[in-house]
């Protein structure tokens, strides 16, 4: 009883759960739910479709829990910078002006690299604007918002920009003989290296610092503006990765659809890690957790025949659900139940010892 | 007097997470009567008056108030104020965005027929309320324009405008000057003679013996007595508070700092921060306390805050230990050995979510650099360390800052700064608003850091803290630096600077 009780005291606990359950629910729909079998030498399986499909929001998810500890905000641009940074690499990598390459302009890792710099570039355009000129970060970002998909569809010249060529797809899909799908490496690889930048360095407690009182911090010899604006510039990196893999997937730049409505999930998923919006101390591993939450959600509900129209009313039912469990009101309330009935239940053991035993 | 039972309070339990607030501590206050509540940092004053107001849910314990049935169970402060119970608490709470009208009637605001604020009407009512308490601001000016003193003057003008029975003064003097501190007494009298019972907190003797009527003694969460002012000697009551004989304060040498040297630490000239502090020149030699004395708003914290670099120096020179620094932030000064702990705790030092750990190893961390992390197990030695040597009352090292009493969120501040290991040291209202036991250690500290080659600058609004410690002290009048006063030092001679002896 007491072991529970640790349990479901540590902070990751409440997001784990609602993961678990999210895959239970699965399993008991369709009970072949967690084999993963190999076929054409690749790995297959529900469960490699969500880890891979959840690639991007992940990836996303990690630039925005910086973002919104430091600055108790939203980096609300991710999607259309996600979208721009897809643009970037391919108008490169086809040559500006071609709407379909088969050959490559530049080396593809050059296309790639740019398509990333662009990210970072938006980032750090964020990061200006919110932490040098003090604008609230919504705002901010809402530049970008609008305006990086545009700028991308500029790059490409108003048209979708097709890469035909074949090691372009790798990214979204595997890579020659190994059955692991690439973008589960690439989000490993963001994952590890930002980890690492926490465990390492003493960037987890700056943001934190920051993100908690920034005058306070500021006295105690931290650059609060620089810190801002590093973590807005890792959040654009992040969206520029996740727009590559996006582009990766489709062999092109379509500049409407790659990462629509992204920003929003990625904002959920640091929600539903347990994390507050209103900044401050944040768990990492909690947002990647959330990231895959909704995931398996979308890809549950898709399986389950529910259309795409659809889908998003349901997801929105579990969203909810999960939000209550976790807010605190609720907690309160339910240790207040549990608080109750215990007692209730000592009295009635109580009464009971009262009674002449028959 | 009427001795007309307002509030009882029994048996009153709260617990936190590690700690007992209160064990079976109990209040009672009566009707046109000012009760002192005294204790030390932790004694449990704030949670009490929490549990009263409804900011704490109480784990046990009954509240009766006269004229309300049965047992009250406040669920938040509006609950409170329903039935008359006011509270202006020791960090002032209100909205500095908002202008002072809008503070004072906040959720209350007179309407016009359409159901819009009537703004004229309350700037007249806010005007009228500040014209009887005799407040001469423009009640039109957003809160933040004026000084935490003004602010708190809001606050109790809030609190007054509610037509409360019971008010509660939590610290409210802390941050008050002289005549205003005379201008709340009055204020607090004439309140008394309307039958409201006034329930005071405060750290200073002289206060309690000046205004008050009765006073509870409180000690780690537990009631220790209740007594009648004019029967108890000022010995016995911090005898009570302290649960031991206390002389401690004498054992202080009134000297300060015994042996300085020639060497100068730092040599700042023609500082200045445009608005708020003149050009000044400031000189500090080693192992030598300093004091900064001046009324509240005559740029004391200005001058330092330019020093350090939290406000950067527009005008002006620093050489420390020969060098010319350049300060761009704060980090350039605690490069440069300067440690800096602020006057407004809550603003500009705490950073309450974190642990005790983290908050006292950050600007150690700050200053070895962002990829240069310090070691967890080290981090571990230096809290405990700090813990251990500055009595650092709290149920762990990784407690948030924010559940920490006040004197003790101070002490872990304090850790903060001697973690680096300063040459240069500035205190900026270090004994604010924290019990005289705390201050004493305080002062002690100041002095034993000084003989140990440590410069510090120590600021206090009470004179005699820095009487005990300082053996020079700048003398500060309307953002400017007025003059030094040396050697033989009395309370009435300092007076006489602060208050420009060639103006009367």
């Amino acid at each position: 009883m007491n072991g529970v009780k640790n349990l479901t005291k540590k902070a990751l606990f409440l997001p784990i759960f609602c993961m678990i359950l999210v895959l239970l629910i699965n399993l008991a729909k369709s009970p072949t739910f967690f084999s993963v079998a190999i076929q054409n030498g690749v790995l297959y399986g529900r469960l490699i479709d969500i880890l891979n499909r959840g690639s991007e929001i992940a990836i996303l998810a990690v630039g925005q829990t910086l973002v919104v500890a430091v600055s108790a905000g939203t980096d609300i641009s991710v999607g259309s910078v996600m979208s721009l940074s897809a643009c970037g690499c391919c108008m490169m990598l086809a040559g500006y002006g071609v709407n379909s390459a088969t050959q490559l302009a530049v080396p593809m890792i050059v296309g790639m690299l740019f398509g990333v710099l662009l990210g970072g570039v938006s980032g750090a355009f964020n990061g200006t604007l919110v932490a040098k000129l003090k604008i609230q970060p919504m705002v901010a970002t809402l530049i970008l918002y609008t305006a990086a998909r545009a700028i991308g569809l500029l790059l490409c010249d108003n048209q979708i920009t097709y890469i035909r060529y074949e090691p372009y797809k790798y990214l979204g899909n595997f890579l020659p003989g190994f059955p692991v799908p690439t973008a589960i490496l690439v989000t490993i690889a963001v994952v590890a290296v930002v980890s690492l930048l926490l465990k390492r360095t003493a960037l987890g407690l700056y943001v934190q610092s920051v993100g908690i009182n920034s005058r306070a911090a500021r006295i105690s010899g931290i650059n609060s503006d620089q810190i801002c604006f590093l973590c807005y510039l890792l959040c654009g990196l992040c969206a520029g990765i996740a727009g590559i893999v996006a582009s990766s997937r489709i062999y092109s730049a379509d500049s409407n659809n790659i990462g629509l409505n992204y920003e929003l999930d990625a904002i959920l998923a640091v929600a539903l890690g347990g994390n507050s919006l209103a900044g401050g101390k944040f768990n990492m591993a909690g947002s990647i957790i959330g990231a895959y939450t909704i995931q398996a959600i979308t890809t549950t509900l898709l399986a389950m025949g529910v259309s795409t129209d659809q889908a998003p009313v349901i997801k929105a039912v579990i969203v909810v659900l999960i939000v209550v469990v976790q807010a605190p009101v609720f907690k309160a309330w339910m240790s207040r139940r549990s608080a109750r009935r215990l007692a209730l239940a000592s009295a009635a053991t109580e009464q009971g010892k009262g009674m002449p035993v028959k | 007097m009427d001795e007309q039972v307002l509030i009882t309070m029994r048996d009153i339990t709260k617990t936190f997470p590690g700690v007992v607030a209160l064990n079976h501590a109990q209040l009672t206050l009566r009707k046109g009567e000012i009760h002192a509540l005294m204790g030390e940092n932790g004694a449990g004053k704030s949670t009490i008056i929490k549990c009263l107001t409804g900011v704490y849910e109480r784990d046990d314990g009954e509240i009766k108030m006269d004229g309300v049935e049965g047992n009250i169970y406040n669920h938040s402060t509006q609950d409170a104020q329903k039935i008359g119970i006011a509270t202006v608490y020791q960090e002032v709470n209100l909205c500095p965005n908002l202008c002072v009208a809008e503070n004072l009637f906040i959720g209350r605001e007179p309407k016009t027929k359409l159901g819009t604020v009537d703004w004229k009407t309350m700037f007249k009512m806010a005007q009228k309320l500040m014209d009887d308490l005799d407040i001469t601001i423009d009640v039109t000016a957003t809160l933040e324009h004026f000084s935490i003193a003004i602010q708190q003057m809001v606050a109790i003008a809030r609190a007054v405008s509610m037509d409360c029975k019971v008010l509660i003064l939590d610290e409210p003097t802390s941050s008050l000057d002289e005549k205003e501190v005379e201008k709340l007494f009055s204020l607090m009298r004439s309140l008394k003679q309307k039958g409201v019972g006034i329930l005071f907190v405060t750290h200073f003797l002289e206060q309690v013996y000046e205004v008050c009527d009765r006073v509870t003694v409180m000690r780690n969460g537990k009631f220790v007595g209740e007594y009648n002012i004019d029967e108890l000697p000022r010995l016995k009551l911090v005898a009570a508070m302290l649960g031991k004989d206390f002389d401690d304060l004498a054992a202080i040498k009134p000297e300060g700092a015994t042996s300085t040297s020639d060497e100068v630490v730092l040599d700042a000239e023609g500082l200045s921060h445009k608005g708020t502090i003149k050009p000044f020149n400031f000189k500090i030699r080693k192992g030598e306390v300093v004091g900064v004395t001046g009324l509240l708003g005559s740029g004391r914290s200005e001058m330092v805050r330019c020093i350090y670099g939290a406000d950067k120096a527009q005008s002006g020179t620093e050489i420390m230990h020969d060098k010319k620094l350049k300060i761009n932030a704060p980090i350039d000064s605690i490069k440069s050995g300067m440690g800096f702990l602020p006057d407004d705790r809550k603003a500009d030092g705490c950073i309450g979510d974190l642990s005790v750990r983290e908050n006292i190893i950050l600007a150690l961390q700050a200053r070895s650099g962002m990829f240069k992390r310090i070691p967890r197990a080290k981090q571990i030695e230096f809290a405990d360390q700090f813990i251990d040597i500055l009595k650092i009352k709290t149920a762990s090292r990784e407690t948030p800052l924010s559940q920490l009493s006040g004197g003790n969120q101070q002490k872990v501040i304090l850790a903060r700064w001697l973690c680096t290991h300063p040459d240069f040291l500035i205190l900026d209202e270090p004994t604010r608003g924290i019990d005289i036991g705390t201050k004493t250690e305080f002062q002690k500290l100041v002095l034993k850091f000084a003989s140990e080659g440590m410069s510090v600058v120590f600021i206090s609004s009470e004179i005699e803290e820095m009487l005990r410690t300082c053996s020079r002290m700048c003398v500060m009048r309307d953002g400017e630096k007025v003059g030094e006063i040396e050697g033989e030092m009395t309370q009435e001679s300092v007076m006489n600077a602060i208050a420009g002896g060639d103006k009367k």
